[in-house]
């Protein structure tokens, strides 16, 4: 019994000191790939987005801790996590403008001026696997697709399959009314205003009695991208958590 | 420069708007010329500029007087740039700012960004030509004009051979690049199998691997970023890494815990030790996996996670359940408050503060009166009043 014991120890320690002798020699492929096309990554989008799928297909995480080759040979991490922080930041600076709900675009364009002069462009793709990772720590931010792009949630307010529906409908115009959500969704009235009133209650949607006809629900989110505002310094004050 | 004509801007029948960016100097090749700061837009038919101050001030230059377009990466203190190379204006162009200039280039300076974006429609716009197709009043006359450009500019023809073995490079880079990438991956993969192969022996020999062993292994998963196919360690996925980062992490975070009531939320802890690293930051997943060790490790913080799923650093010291009954008395002051209302008296994040408010109603200290107008807090009064 205790002879087979052995065996079982001794098979895991010899794949373990294989794996770490591979481990060093892909270590060293992996510099030579950097040192060839580290600059690829950093100025080519298109090419990160290869890049991340490959890796995604293959089962690896680039960006799953600092500290893996992947990070701290090619750069990838220090891009991503670095975009994750002024992300936060920006959500925070147009939170009380917005309940917490912004569109991948406005995002983008906040994000790229924020950036400065010499950093580098960032994609809407490398924005959303920011976001991904950023899921990760709990405050709530999350990806709702919208009209063939996303709204970005920064707050961990509870948005079910009704609401981001709803949400989905409003994109169009950048408002909507209970008749719409009836006539579209074939909705009770009484389930579209609670989904509508949930949403006025985490400040995602403001209403307007005074339209003609009945009232609108209207999405700061959605209607800041034709007033396409900046942040004031107060609201830059704000950001920094 | 002296290819531009004044315009109003306005798209003709038939030009579609392709693409537009703000924070775009022109120059004239390499000398800086006023046009400083203006919106470019990219139509069907041409590059139109326009001043973001004077809006009067609107040039256009047609895309068939374009002969090609190169990047100009950015730099320090320098913005990323798009070379265009012009055919010579032609003799009935319209008027414009300028008569005449000494290069047959510009360049656009991005200094708000977009230049990839950019790039890429413009070049789509020079390739498809769908001026020639799409007439419009200007398109008759332009054409024209490159017909009789080709004929006249026999220089640009070295100039786009160049360009032509430019462009082979630059493909042949992308395509070397991709193929090495390719290589790397199928390295990459065996490590994948390799681990899933250790994954289960260590399943199959519960209690045979060394404590030891198990630690390394982690850590080879954590340098591959392959996810850790063994589920049942009681402290996530810790490696020595995380342990080091936790105590690191004790260190750095007890002065600002402190300044901040005792408690922050995960991400400003993210924010705020990346901003001061700079470099070799910590991704989301490093910072969780090392505040989860924090308890384990005796260490003067600990990780939280309320029911709505926000987690939080706490200092071992901090007592939620005490600030509760200090909310209370807040809340009772007041009569009622919201969340928002809450966080500004007290100084906390509103994020920390519903959070806070939330548990003092778990606790029935507080009762919740939810309407339109938002999520308001009272004292529970059928507790201290029944």
């Amino acid at each position: 019994q205790a002879k087979y014991k052995e065996r079982g120890t001794v098979l895991a320690e010899d794949q373990l000191a294989q794996m770490s002798k591979q481990l060093d020699m892909f270590r060293t492929n992996l510099e030579e790939f950097a040192s060839k096309h580290k600059q690829e990554i950093r100025k080519n989008p298109e090419f990160r987005v290869q890049f991340q799928d490959m890796c995604a297909t293959i089962g690896v995480d680039p960006l799953a801790s600092g500290k893996g080759f992947w990070s701290e040979m090619l750069g990838v991490g220090d891009f991503y996590y670095e975009l994750g922080v002024q992300i936060v930041e920006v959500c925070l600076a147009l939170k009380h403008r917005n309940g917490g709900l912004i569109t991948l675009e406005e995002l983008h364009q906040q994000v790229l001026k924020g950036r400065g002069k010499f950093a580098q462009d960032v994609s809407q793709d490398d924005l959303l696997r920011a976001i991904k990772k950023l899921k990760v720590l709990g405050s709530g931010f999350g990806l709702i697709p919208v009209g063939g792009t996303f709204l970005v949630q920064s707050v961990p307010a509870e948005l079910n399959m009704d609401h981001t529906v709803v949400l989905q409908l409003a994109e169009k115009k950048g408002f909507v009314t209970v008749g719409e959500i009836r006539a579209s969704l074939k909705w009770e009235t009484e389930r579209a205003r609670q989904v509508l009133e949930h949403l006025l209650k985490e400040g995602m949607a403001w209403l307007d009695t005074q339209a003609p006809g009945e009232p609108q629900y209207w999405l700061p989110a959605l209607f800041t991208e034709l007033y396409s505002q900046e942040i004031t310094p107060e609201e830059a004050k704000e950001a920094i958590p | 420069m002296d290819r531009f004509s004044w315009t109003t801007g306005l798209l003709e029948l038939g030009e579609t708007l392709v693409v537009q960016q703000r924070g775009v100097r022109l120059s004239d090749g390499e000398e800086k010329v006023k046009f400083d700061s203006g919106v470019l837009l990219l139509s069907t038919h041409r590059l139109i500029w326009r001043d973001q101050k004077n809006h009067e001030c609107c040039i256009a230059v047609p895309l068939s007087q374009i002969v090609f377009i190169e990047e100009q990466a950015a730099g320090i203190g320098k913005s990323a740039k798009i070379v265009v190379h012009l055919h010579p204006a032609s003799s009935n162009k319209e008027p414009g700012p300028f008569q005449s200039s000494k290069y047959s280039y510009i360049k656009l300076s991005f200094k708000e960004h977009g230049q990839i974006e950019f790039y890429r429609r413009l070049s789509e716009e020079i390739t498809q030509r769908r001026w020639e197709s799409m007439p419009t009043g200007q398109a008759m006359q332009v054409n024209k004009d490159s017909q009789a450009g080709r004929i006249r500019a026999v220089g640009i023809v070295g100039i786009e051979r160049k360009l032509e073995e430019k462009r082979k490079e630059t493909d042949k880079n992308i395509s070397e690049a991709f193929e090495d990438l390719s290589k790397l991956m199928e390295k990459a993969k065996e490590m994948v199998e390799l681990s899933k192969s250790i994954a289960n022996k260590i399943k199959e020999k519960q209690g045979d691997i060394t404590e030891d062993e198990t630690i390394r292994f982690k850590s080879y998963l954590l340098s591959m970023g392959i996810a850790n196919p063994v589920t049942r360690e009681t402290c996530g996925s810790g490696t020595q890494y995380h342990m080091q980062l936790a105590k690191q992490l004790a260190g750095i975070l007890q002065t600002p815990l402190e300044e901040r009531g005792g408690i922050m939320s995960l991400t400003e802890v993210y924010c705020l030790v990346n901003r001061a690293r700079g470099l070799e930051l910590l991704s989301p997943e490093d910072l969780v996996n090392a505040c989860k060790m924090l308890e384990s490790l005796k260490l003067p913080l600990r990780l939280r996670i309320f029911d709505s799923g926000v987690m939080v650093i706490e200092l071992q010291s901090h007592n939620e359940e005490e600030m509760v009954a200090a909310a209370l008395e807040t809340v009772s002051e007041k009569g009622s408050l919201t969340a928002d209302e809450f966080a500004k008296l007290v100084g906390m994040s509103v994020l920390l503060a519903k959070e806070r408010l939330l548990l003092a109603e778990k606790m029935g200290h507080l009762c919740r009166d939810d309407s339109v107008e938002g999520l308001r807090f009272y004292p529970n009064l059928f507790l201290t009043q029944s």
